[in-house]
């Protein structure tokens, strides 16, 4: 007893902030070891840097009249658009005389909210699926496998294009179909087998014989034990969302204003795609866009598997 | 084995059936149909509509449509196109699939021959320069925005340097008065591609029995001369070659775009499967006896390695539609991608449900052969 009032109690919060952040420096630099994850985190960056700079730029330098991406026009150069880059335009104008620069710029703030929101999404869903099959198992499991089984079997961007004439496909519901339907497909595959080799562990046992009800467990011991797989896939869904409303764009299929997909098809359907190299600056720059996102989140995605997977590291 | 096959296969007909009714169900939500495109149209009347609606099959209650429809596909009967009317879906089905299963079967084969040794061999030196350089190269081909490729690649091979067509299938120039349809020369292509796999596979099973590794290589090797003779001097004799020819040309782009795409997935699995077994007891064993570096590498560790590859490679197989959409209408090569594509912008519903119906159908058989190939692949596996 007498030792015990010696010690001077640390409040709980401060032991769990000191116990996260000690596994969060662990984890950061196995995270930095990979390096091609730190890789991929610098590409994002600059993308956020873009992001914020767009509105800055719209504000101080930059005139709205010409340099807006959707409306925007600029009359000193009429009748020469698509214009090749200048100084008044970095990466040129567009086949109705709009900023690509600007256009690019403005861009990457719908690609996250889209890529972000239709990821958490899909893992919300995935995990919890994953978290009820394997500990539930039976019934309930055969019924997801085989939606799982059935989703997987659907070619994602042959249905869109079809759904897209059913519902009114804008940024916020394309997010919300993408991110329900392939919630319900393969990743509830990995994650149900992750929280099968959870479920068998001896906690799980002692937290049931302790009376713990089965929503407490799944919520309490089998989700937060494979939460770090599921943030490793909610990368790879992001380049998944990003990439499949890039290539509907481009194909002229959705509701929305303006994205990297649909500065392409702007190009393609005015003709300026067929002569390629004489007018790069209409489509290289929102391609190279797309692939960079896609591939930096991708990059982020397998150098958080290292750190997810134990047998994948150097030591 | 026969029960499991025969499990597998009562399974997979339950999962196509749900399959053929989100299909009809998708199709019946699409809002208008077919004839709506000749609304505003002053030589089309509404009663002609009306009576164009009904010999197309699009009047009457949904769950009449439906059952005539499941027992339409139950029978092998899938209709006639709207758009290529009178043609019947089956026709255009049987002429197109062939191109994409061509197309992305070569390139898929390509992109394993090329993933599977890098994958290994980047495994094997794991941390050097080597292996971030190729895994960075493999990641951003695996995500590289599907026309953005294509562009560059028609804009390098076919503008710059001018050594292929950009797109298409044939040069309409050279078949003006062909000896025989192109489909029937493509189909021989696709039979001297099927007779290729065939002899090497099984020249590769047969020459398993060669014991010493420097005999059973020359044998391989041999054979697959062997093969491409034979194929040569056969398209040589039949007098086609150069229409043949042409048409090769034409696939050496697309190929070559689904092959960068494809190789990355297949070479970064392999490098990760191969990286947990590098850390099983037994590669620790087999070095330990003292085998040379590349008989561990080869025969102990790519050989356990190779199973979860092979099981995504194939199931990633079943994706080719949706990849093949985009690669097809770059390329304008008219396979069943790009015929879908055109049907849905069509509403041209038996010929984009005939699309999707074939997809199913063939993404289920590969499902079916990775379970069969598990248990010929791992020992440990028998149903």
């Amino acid at each position: 007893m007498a030792v015990e009032s010696r010690v001077r109690l640390e409040p709980l919060w401060r032991v769990r902030a000191r116990l996260f952040l000690r596994s969060f420096r662990r984890n950061w630099a196995l995270f930095w070891e990979s390096r091609i994850g730190p890789l991929g985190l610098g590409i994002i960056l600059l993308f956020v840097l873009m992001m914020v700079a767009h509105p800055i730029l719209m504000a101080t330098v930059w005139d709205p009249r010409v340099y807006d991406p959707i409306v925007g026009f600029d009359p000193d150069l009429v009748g020469k658009h698509p214009a090749p880059p200048s100084p008044a335009h970095p990466l040129g104008t567009d086949p109705i005389g709009r900023d690509v620069l600007s256009q690019l710029m403005w861009s990457t703030r719908s690609e996250f909210a889209l890529g972000v929101t239709a990821a958490l999404i899909t893992v919300t869903i995935g995990t919890l699926i994953g978290a009820v099959c394997a500990y539930f198992g039976g019934i309930v499991d055969a019924i997801f496998m085989r939606i799982a089984d059935l989703v997987m079997l659907f070619p994602f961007i042959a249905l869109l294009m079809v759904l897209r004439s059913v519902i009114h496909l804008d940024l916020v519901r394309l997010a919300l179909v993408m991110g329900v339907f392939s919630g319900f497909g393969g990743i509830t595959l990995t994650l149900k087998a992750q929280a099968l080799t959870v479920k068998v562990k001896p906690y799980i046992e002692a937290a049931k014989v302790a009376g713990g009800s089965a929503f407490h467990i799944i919520r309490r011991h089998i989700i937060p034990n494979i939460l770090p797989l599921s943030f490793l896939y909610m990368m790879f869904s992001v380049t998944g969302a990003v990439f499949t409303e890039a290539v509907l764009s481009y194909f002229g299929l959705l509701d929305i204003r303006m994205s990297w997909g649909i500065m392409i098809h702007t190009a393609e359907s005015a003709g300026y795609l067929g002569a390629f190299g004489q007018y790069w600056w209409l489509w290289a720059p929102p391609g190279v866009a797309i692939t960079l996102l896609c591939f930096a989140f991708y990059l982020v995605g397998r150098g958080l598997e290292t750190l997810v997977n134990p047998r994948l590291r150097k030591r | 084995m026969l029960r499991f096959l025969a499990g597998r296969l009562a399974q997979i007909l339950v999962t196509f059936f749900l399959f053929l009714t989100v299909v009809f169900l998708l199709f019946q939500a699409m809002p208008g149909d077919y004839t709506k495109q000749f609304i505003m149209n002053p030589k089309i009347p509404p009663e002609a509509r009306k009576a164009l609606q009904e010999r197309l099959g699009l009047t009457g209650s949904v769950w009449d449509q439906y059952v005539h429809y499941i027992r339409n596909v139950f029978t092998g009967n899938l209709g006639v196109s709207f758009q290529h009317y009178p043609r019947e879906v089956w026709d255009i089905i049987k002429e197109r699939l062939p191109r994409t299963a061509v197309l992305f079967l070569v390139a898929d084969l390509v992109a394993f021959a090329l993933g599977f040794p890098l994958g290994k061999h980047i495994a094997w030196r794991r941390g050097r320069l080597s292996d971030y350089a190729v895994t960075v190269t493999g990641v951003l081909f695996y995500t590289v925005f599907t026309p953005l490729l294509a562009i560059v690649l028609l804009y390098v091979f076919s503008n710059v340097l001018g050594w292929f067509r950009s797109g298409g299938f044939l040069t309409p120039s050279l078949w003006l008065r062909p000896p025989v349809p192109p489909q029937t020369v493509f189909l021989l292509l696709t039979a001297t591609v099927a007779g290729l796999l065939a002899l090497w596979g099984g020249g590769f099973l047969v020459t398993r029995g060669i014991g010493h590794p420097r005999p059973r290589a020359w044998a391989r090797r041999a054979l697959v001369l062997l093969g491409l003779a034979l194929a040569a001097g056969a398209w040589w004799q039949s007098g086609l070659g150069p229409y043949a020819w042409d048409i090769v040309w034409h696939m050496v782009l697309p190929v070559l775009a689904v092959t960068l795409i494809s190789f990355g997935g297949t070479m970064l699995l392999m490098r990760d499967s191969m990286l947990e077994v590098i850390r099983e007891d037994y590669i620790t064993t087999a070095r330990a006896k003292g085998l040379p570096d590349k008989v561990v590498r080869d025969r102990h560790a790519a050989r356990t390695a190779l199973l979860p590859t092979v099981t995504n490679f194939t199931i990633g197989l079943g994706f080719i539609v949706s990849g093949g959409i985009v690669t097809e209408t770059m390329f304008s090569w008219k396979g069943m991608g790009l015929t879908y594509l055109e049907a849905v912008l069509q509403q041209d519903f038996p010929l984009a449900m005939g699309c999707l119906i074939f997809t199913g159908i063939l993404v289920l058989l590969l499902h079916l052969v990775v379970d069969v190939l598990y248990a010929f692949l791992d020992p440990r596996i028998s149903y």
